[in-house]
């Protein structure tokens, strides 16, 4: 049996979506300073926020209410590491454990513990003219789900912003040394609350994805790891809008390369290319610590002279 | 007031404070749940039976249950803590504990002929290298590149996995190839159980006086007092004089990872004795709220983990009986931990003002 180039690219990006979008939000967070380990917690509020809300109001009002979700999981974040002061690594931990819990809990309550299949209204492959038809790449770029018309927008208007504008710029010299900016007359607080934000937002728009465009229906727990998969991207991707891109795709042609292996019957052990992204991810972070990409401040909390 | 002119009794009473208002915490978010349970139209008073009866109201459900559940949270939470004390923030439990249990498991298949009194202390120990190894990596990463632990451990979690995922449907799966585990372990690498028809065993023993070495080793050592040096801040290490912040810090990962490495080990070998991929359904996560609620005291983590045990074994039963979810457990967990440290901080808050 042979394979389709075509095919491949096009499902890697179909993967990659969901990844990249929680990637780019908590790009701005990182940028910022801060590592949210809540985010895989927003992601699946987002998933289960879009299966409420398209049951309500369609696809648009799922991924209205995915956000929303996403939001309101980073709003506790927010809450707990910036007004409370807490450890950001700890914080992290408890909103994903609560959001997983909560989401799992409201389920079961609400749609029945059997987890009836349900189907909500998704979205399908939209071809875009002539583009398309570009041979192997323009399938995989160009015959996708809106929303990642919607990701490639969203990750030119982000690099746009994070390296041309005065508030991406207040957002960097937050990430760099917060005590400096907050000299400047920025306010690192304000500044980290609205990252978060947006990287939660962006975090329940990867899950209303993953129910809305790929799974139509919800189940417990179905984020899998991915909102902590979008943070090895982030550092794969070196903290830059391009190399988040990359890395995203990485992630998604890793985990579609099991598939092609067991069509052509290859004995090779698929987990090892599953596991392959994140080995590599620790070999990026191993060789470019020394050249200081990663954002000083990166994973500091706010010292008093920055608040 | 008199008290303030005694610091021992000052901080005692402190202390005591601090307890007190930590168990409160816990009451009120327990309450507060089964209040939203009530407003949910469930059967509150029989979920509230159900939870009591399935933790703690019968032999069956303290020992058959209850203390099997707390057992692996006892070692990934001593684990967990020892590191945070040293402000080592490794994540990693999770990646620690499979590699842990893998090792055990695959020296154990190895060893199934050979006596009871070699075969399971050369498991349980490959279990407690495994994980130390596991954790080393992160180890040597932060010390020799910079790479924060939280990334690295975090990292280090899905590669174990999926190195999990490999071995048993690789080398290490059953013969007939169909199922994704591994065979059973002979009985001579099977942890004894404590209480004849009971599946609490000896892991729990091993669990308890490790965390109580591990509050003496912090407490009444140099070493320990080293850690504590560490946590305390790199400034508060340098001048507590001569302390070798490397050598240190690695210590606390190596010892770190293969407590958790152990908790995997006691795991396949008293309660699956045998290898596959939901072998932790994320002890290593429910960890740093075992030992933050317990402020990473080793002693005060037997508490706690004891209650988590329970709480997930009660929550089973409130799922079988009242048909409540038993996700709600984690809902509990999280809330304790947020609960926690909003309350540290209107601490702090009281004392600066």
């Amino acid at each position: 049996m042979s394979i389709d180039a075509g095919e491949f690219l096009q499902a890697s990006v179909r993967t990659a979506t969901p990844l990249a979008l929680a990637a780019y939000g908590e790009l701005v967070v990182e940028r910022s300073g801060v590592i949210n380990l809540g985010l895989e917690g927003a992601m699946i509020a987002g998933a289960f926020g879009a299966l409420v809300g398209a049951g309500a109001g369609g696809v648009g009002a799922g991924f209205a209410v995915a956000a929303l979700a996403g939001c309101a999981a980073a709003a506790v974040m927010a809450l707990v590491v910036l007004w409370l002061r807490a450890d950001a690594v700890i914080a992290g931990t408890a909103v994903t454990l609560l959001a997983l819990g909560l989401t799992g809990t409201l389920y079961r309550a609400v749609y029945g513990s059997q987890g009836a299949a349900l189907s909500v209204p998704t979205i399908s492959p939209v071809a875009v003219p002539a583009l398309s038809q570009v041979p192997v790449i323009g399938r995989a770029l160009f015959e996708q789900p809106a929303m990642t018309y919607v990701l490639y927008v969203l990750a030119g208007a982000l690099w746009w912003w994070l390296t041309r504008t005065h508030a991406g710029l207040a957002l960097r010299a937050t990430g760099e040394r917060p005590v400096a900016a907050f000299a400047a007359g920025i306010s690192p607080v304000r500044v980290r609350a609205w990252a978060l934000l947006f990287g939660g937002a962006m975090g329940g728009l990867a899950g209303g994805v993953l129910v809305l465009a790929q799974v139509g229906t919800f189940a417990e727990g179905m984020s899998a790891g991915r909102g902590f998969i979008a943070i090895a991207i982030v550092v794969l991707g070196r903290w830059s809008a391009l190399g988040v891109a990359g890395a995203a795709l990485l992630f998604g042609a890793a985990s579609q390369l099991q598939y092609v292996f067991q069509s052509l019957g290859w004995p090779v052990p698929y987990q090892l290319f599953l596991a392959l992204p994140y080995v590599l991810t620790l070999l990026v972070l191993a060789g470019t610590q020394r050249r200081a990409v990663a954002p000083a401040a990166l994973g500091t909390a706010l010292t008093e002279d920055a608040r | 007031m008199t008290v303030h002119t005694d610091g021992a009794r000052t901080a005692a009473a402190r202390l005591d404070a601090r307890w007190v208002v930590t168990s409160a915490t816990v009451v009120v978010i327990i309450l507060a749940v089964l209040g939203i349970l009530m407003a949910g139209g469930y059967d509150t008073p029989r979920a509230i039976a159900a939870l009591w009866n399935g933790a703690f109201g019968s032999p069956y459900a303290l020992f058959s249950a209850t203390l099997v559940r707390a057992t692996p949270l006892l070692f990934v939470g001593l684990a967990v803590g020892i590191a945070f004390r040293a402000g080592v923030l490794n994540i990693g439990a999770e990646g620690q504990l499979l590699a842990g249990a893998s090792a055990a498991v695959a020296v154990g298949l190895a060893m199934g002929e050979f006596p009871r009194l070699a075969a399971l202390p050369l498991a349980l120990g490959a279990g407690a290298v495994a994980g130390g190894a596991w954790a080393g990596i992160a180890g040597w990463l932060k010390l020799r590149f910079g790479v924060l632990e939280v990334i690295s451990t975090l990292m280090l979690n899905f590669v174990a996995a999926y190195v999990v995922s490999w071995l048993v449907r690789g080398p290490l799966q059953e013969p007939t190839r169909v199922y994704p585990q591994t065979v059973e372990l002979a009985p001579s690498v099977h942890l004894p159980t404590l209480i004849d028809g009971h599946r609490m065993h000896l892991g729990l023993v091993l669990a308890v006086v490790l965390a109580v070495a591990t509050w003496w080793f912090l407490t009444h050592t140099a070493a320990g007092f080293r850690v504590r040096a560490v946590g305390a801040g790199i400034d508060a290490a340098r001048s507590a004089g001569g302390i070798n912040l490397k050598r240190t810090t690695a210590m606390v990962f190596l010892a770190s990872g293969a407590l958790a490495g152990l908790g995997g080990a006691s795991e396949v070998t008293g309660v699956t004795f045998a290898l596959y991929e939901g072998i932790s359904p994320g002890y290593g996560y429910s960890a740093i709220a075992v030992a933050l609620l317990a402020r990473l005291h080793p002693l005060a983590i037997m508490l706690s983990a004891l209650l988590f045990g329970a709480l997930e074994a009660g929550a089973a039963a409130m799922q079988r009986d009242a048909n409540v979810p038993s996700v709600l457990a984690q809902v509990v967990e999280a809330l304790i931990v947020l609960g926690v440290l909003a309350f540290d901080h209107t601490r702090t808050r009281w004392r600066s003002s």
